[in-house]
């Protein structure tokens, strides 16, 4: 195996590429509570696509090094695919959210859809730097190169979540005549009794209070409060049904402080596990801002 | 935007205009008509007296 390793260079480093890549994507590829992509037949698909991701990675080094310069067209390729996947991703679960009780929202599935497109440039840049090692240095130096690439992408692979920007307590579900309140925060107004009975019983409120001037404002967007929703019903299930426009779980700000009001209405009324499914929310690309950071002046002030 | 799809109330004078308004005897045949025009429609219920619901409808599609 070795001495074979070897005597093909240019094979071993392909070889390697590939592997490396391939198991980054397959790293990244995780099925959890949220269930995507749907086992086993989306996987095939995001390993079929890894596979190819890490080949096209490994192959480029050594036809550069051959002085077969359009190899690098192929990488343009690659990224015209993985652009389709990220659209495919977008329209599947655009069309799967019009039949869930509490939808995803657009911001959350971009979110996923751009992560999908990400990690398979991940995984080519795993398979380039195996490849470039082995042509470099031998297949040694490829087997350390990548090894320590998946190390790294295992520790940096989780994103930030709402625990990072955000104070999370539970507070009292209160009724007034119709109005909800939830720690103080007015969430809507229920007109039937039997609804008012269930959110009484069912209900269980969270205030969010955001740790800094830039936390509000990511908190404030509807796309992460959302994502809060569907997260929480997804992990706890949800006392909901078509035909139950007052059963829905809401979030709603309080204006002068900008902290978020919460109910939910969970199935499984554990509330350590409530609490564990709203802190570990993954916070959206596409919700975060810096205001803070745009509206600092150059020089200091 | 959303939209009231029906008034339900006992008292007919503090209600008019393009809404359907249903008139009912008493607060218990408030609630229970209510209650059906809730689950008929898909509409929130929403009290704004104890004498008068409206019902609100937000789907996407009347916006």
């Amino acid at each position: 195996m070795a001495s074979w390793l070897s005597g093909h260079p240019d094979l071993a480093g392909v070889a390697l590429g590939t592997f490396f890549g391939a198991s980054t994507r397959i790293l990244m590829l995780r099925s959890d509570y949220r269930q995507y992509p749907a086992y086993p037949h989306g996987r095939i698909i995001h390993m079929a696509l890894g596979l190819i991701a890490g080949a096209l990675g490994a192959v480029a080094v050594p036809a550069l090094f051959n002085k077969d310069y359009t190899a690098i067209t192929f990488l343009a390729l690659a990224a015209q695919q993985f652009r389709e996947v990220r659209n495919m991703e977008r329209n599947t679960l655009s069309a799967i959210d019009q039949l869930e009780l509490v939808p995803r929202g657009a911001a959350y599935i971009e979110g996923i859809a751009v992560v999908f497109e990400g990690r398979n440039y991940l995984s080519i840049l795993a398979a380039l730097l195996t490849s470039l090692a082995v042509t470099l240095a031998g297949w040694g130096a490829g087997i350390a190169v990548g090894a320590l690439y998946l190390a790294l992408m295992l520790k940096f692979r989780k994103g930030k979540t709402i625990r990072d920007i955000a104070r999370v307590e539970f507070a009292d579900v209160r009724l007034d005549g119709p109005d909800v309140h939830v720690g103080g925060i007015y969430m809507m107004n229920v007109g039937l009794e039997a609804n008012r009975r269930i959110i009484a019983e069912q209900g269980i409120g969270f205030v969010l209070t955001p740790k800094s001037d830039d936390a509000k404002v990511t908190l404030a967007n509807l796309g992460q409060r959302q994502a809060i929703l569907h997260d929480v019903s997804t992990r706890l299930g949800i006392y909901r049904d078509d035909g139950e426009p007052a059963l829905l779980p809401l979030a709603k700000l309080e204006l002068a402080s900008g902290k978020l009001g919460l109910l939910v209405l969970p199935r499984e009324r554990d509330r350590d596990k409530a609490m564990m499914a709203v802190t570990g929310v993954p916070l959206l690309e596409a919700a975060v801002r810096m205001p803070t950071e745009a509206n600092r002046r150059k020089g200091g002030a | 935007m959303a939209r009231i799809a029906a008034i339900v109330t006992t008292r007919k004078d503090e209600a008019a205009g393009g809404a359907p308004i249903i008139h009912v005897a008493d607060r218990e045949r408030l609630k229970s008509v209510s209650n059906l025009l809730e689950k008929a429609l898909d509409c929130a219920a929403h009290q704004i007296h104890e004498d008068m619901i409206i019902l609100v409808d937000r789907h996407q599609k009347n916006r």
